[in-house]
């Protein structure tokens, strides 16, 4: 049984494959990507996806387009961003638009891994309360 | 040529053209209108003095007429109500004469009775001169052939110079004549009296070009012009002519003839022009006198303003350089950062990949074949290190791309004392952690100013930062104080904010580096050097300033100056 089940998507391929041998070690179910249209095409087809690790800078569709679409057609998804750049800004940004947090790359593991658990233990909950008000709503309805 | 010469020799071009421009279009103009008003004025004023003589000598022209007709009337009337019968006798030529000069004067000098022959039969006079024989005489031949005759004036047989009229009567068949001699002082003193100036006078001269009357000055009369006047006697206007020529000396002189006795005689007038024009040349000369003047003056302020514009121009010149000097700073700064930005960028995903690929290799260590590894220890430590350095290079590249980083430069109306209190606030944790008290001293009532908040922010930060670094955890104060200062010459009325601490303090041969990019001091790996830099430009551009006083062991402390908007400009 993995922790999660965990979209990472970055043009970088190398960062990719390192990071994902990392994370499957630790026993997260990892799904890649390498740009924007992928990651939401992955989504798409996997429903089963909890977080997205997102970078901000990508050709074509970046992280922040990106998050925007995730928002938008998968609300219960977390994002976490991944910024190359030092600005606070576009973290904060990030966070605006409904990322759950964001961390700076080169990243320290321990500090993803951290973040990583809070973002599916949030998304969890989220899931858990649509579950219960359904089944209000359900049992409401009997009564 | 050098450089400095070559400006020199330019501003030495431009005051000269200006100078020159100032001068051609303001005296230009002076010496048209003078000349022109002065060329009319001559015009007119030669018409009017042309006049004034043409007048004058018609006058006397007439006066010599009537007196000569007058003269002769006198004789013709004598000559015809007496019979030469009663004339012949002496005494009763005498009594006539005595009469005549009873009522006329002593103009007739004498009077003689010419009998065919020429011979004088009677003469009463005071020269004896009865039976004088006149037979052989020109006056004498030419008044036989009209009934009266007036000579012109010669020396005769009593040698004094005179003239004669004389009337021919018949009687008893033969043609006697009536002569009288008409005084020449009397005849002269018509003339004489033609006198303007101090060399305009007048003089009769006869068709030989003789004087008739005695001209003030000894004159040559069979000279130019006086043979010209005679010459052309067709083409006198109104009975006068005017001619304008120079004499023999080269004095030019003013002519003025009318004819005389049907032409017998000139009345000549002369004068310099020189004194007939003295008034027209009194004030040509006060003209020019004034051109002058007025040019001097011209030609003074001419060059005191060129020579003052050409400062100012030389000095705006030399601003300008100074400001290109510093765009061209401020340009290499931005495009250094530039740079920097894409460099820190490139480097970082590299780096991100190498930390990732260490971290693999750590996991992959920690499986249980490896854990017998007899280098474990030193493969574990080279990880580390690895990882280590990868987030030095992180934090340089954040570093520089923060500094690279477009900053929110709107201006915005600010209040320092709120801006430094928040600052202040966000500090206080980390200054807690190193055992920093920080002290506020902020004056009140301070007023705003219009900066970017976000630079000033960074600003103030940065200070408070280095601040903080500089006395490290050994701990201390930070005082920040803010004041008014008024009219500082260079930048204004400003806002004066200090950031002192008492850390070590900077040595004096680093100070003068301290704002240079990527100077720094603090250990490798620890400092990028762009923090003062970045405030430096930041208050450069606002107009501001930024001073350090450090002492060694004692402390340092930064002064910020920010201008104040300047009045009437607060609403710009």
């Amino acid at each position: 049984m993995s922790i999660a089940k965990v979209l990472l998507v970055d043009d970088e391929i190398p960062f990719v494959e390192a990071m994902s041998k990392r994370l499957k070690k630790r026993e997260i179910d990892i799904v890649t990507s390498f740009s924007g249209a992928e990651a939401l095409d992955a989504l798409q087809n996997d429903g089963s996806i909890e977080v997205a690790i997102l970078d901000v800078k990508m050709p074509g569709m970046d992280g922040i387009e990106t998050l925007g679409e995730i928002r938008k057609r998968f609300p219960l998804v977390e994002v976490i961003m991944l910024t190359g750049h030092a600005t606070v800004e576009t973290g904060i940004e990030g966070m605006k638009l409904g990322a759950f947090d964001y961390l700076m790359k080169p990243c320290d593991m321990t500090n993803l891994m951290d973040k990583l658990k809070e973002a599916v233990a949030k998304k969890r909950r989220h899931e858990e309360k649509i579950i219960e008000a359904r089944m209000k709503e359900i049992t409401g309805r009997r009564a | 040529m050098t450089m400095k010469q070559k400006t020199e020799n330019y501003y030495h071009l431009l005051t000269r053209n200006m100078l020159l421009t100032i001068i051609i279009v303001s005296v230009m103009p002076m010496i048209l209108v003078s000349g022109i008003t002065l060329y009319q004025f001559e015009i007119s004023y030669e018409e009017k003095v042309h006049a004034h003589l043409k007048e004058l000598v018609l006058k006397h022209k007439q006066n010599i007429d009537t007196f000569l007709r007058e003269k002769l009337d006198n004789i013709r009337f004598v000559g015809t109500s007496f019979s030469f019968e009663e004339l012949k006798d002496e005494d009763f030529l005498r009594n006539r004469l005595e009469t005549l000069q009873q009522i006329y004067g002593r103009v007739f000098v004498d009077l003689g009775v010419v009998n065919p022959k020429g011979i004088q039969v009677a003469y009463a006079g005071p020269f004896k001169l009865e039976k004088a024989v006149y037979s052989d005489a020109n006056w004498f031949l030419q008044a036989m052939q009209s009934d009266y005759f007036k000579s012109d004036v010669f020396l005769g047989l009593r040698g004094l110079p005179h003239f004669i009229i004389a009337v021919r009567e018949n009687w008893k068949g033969e043609k006697w004549i009536l002569r009288a001699t008409i005084d020449f002082l009397a005849f002269n003193n018509l003339v004489e009296n033609l006198r303007i100036g101090q060399t305009g006078f007048a003089f009769i001269l006869n068709q030989k070009a003789e004087f008739q009357t005695k001209p003030r000055l000894e004159l040559a009369p069979d000279s130019e012009p006086y043979l010209s006047l005679l010459r052309n006697s067709g083409e006198f206007k109104d009975g006068v002519r005017i001619i304008e020529q120079d004499d023999t000396q080269g004095n030019k002189m003013i002519y003025v003839a009318a004819i005389l006795k049907h032409g017998d005689w000139l009345l000549v007038y002369q004068q310099k022009a020189s004194d007939a024009f003295s008034e027209l040349n009194t004030t040509v000369k006060i003209t020019l006198a004034l051109i002058l003047l007025g040019a001097i003056c011209i030609v003074t302020t001419a060059f005191v303003i060129s020579k003052k514009m050409v400062a100012r121009v030389a000095k705006a010149d030399k601003e300008k350089e100074l400001m290109n000097e510093q765009i061209v700073e401020t340009g290499k700064l931005a495009s250094l950062g530039e740079l920097a930005a894409g460099i820190a960028h490139e480097i970082n995903n590299p780096v991100a990949i190498m930390v990732e690929e260490a971290g693999w290799i750590e996991d992959l260590l920690e499986e249980e074949e490896f854990k017998k590894g007899e280098n474990l220890d030193e493969f574990e430590r080279a990880l580390k290190q690895i990882r280590t350095q990868g987030r030095r290079c992180k934090e340089i590249t954040h570093k520089l791309l923060s500094f690279a980083r477009k900053t929110d430069s709107r201006i915005q109306v600010v209040s320092i004392n709120d801006l430094i209190e928040e600052l202040v606030m966000l500090s206080e944790q980390r200054a807690k952690y190193s055992n920093v008290t920080i002290q506020v001293n902020l004056q009140k009532d301070l007023p705003t100013v219009r900066v970017s908040e976000t630079e000033l922010q960074q600003v103030m930060l940065n200070l408070i930062n280095n601040a903080l670094d500089a006395m490290g955890n050994a701990g201390g104060s930070l005082d920040i104080s803010t004041r008014m200062e008024e009219n500082n010459i260079i930048i204004g009325d400003h806002i004066l904010v200090e950031v002192a601490d008492n850390g070590p303090g900077i040595p004096t041969a680093n100070l003068a580096r301290i704002f240079d990019p990527f100077f720094t001091t603090k250990p490798v790996g620890k400092g990028t050097g762009l923090g003062l830099s970045i405030c430096y430009g930041i208050l450069k551009k606002m107009g501001g300033d930024i001073l350090v006083r450090s002492i060694v062991g004692e402390g340092t402390t930064f002064t910020v100056k920010v201008p104040l908007p300047k009045k009437g400009n607060e609403n710009a």
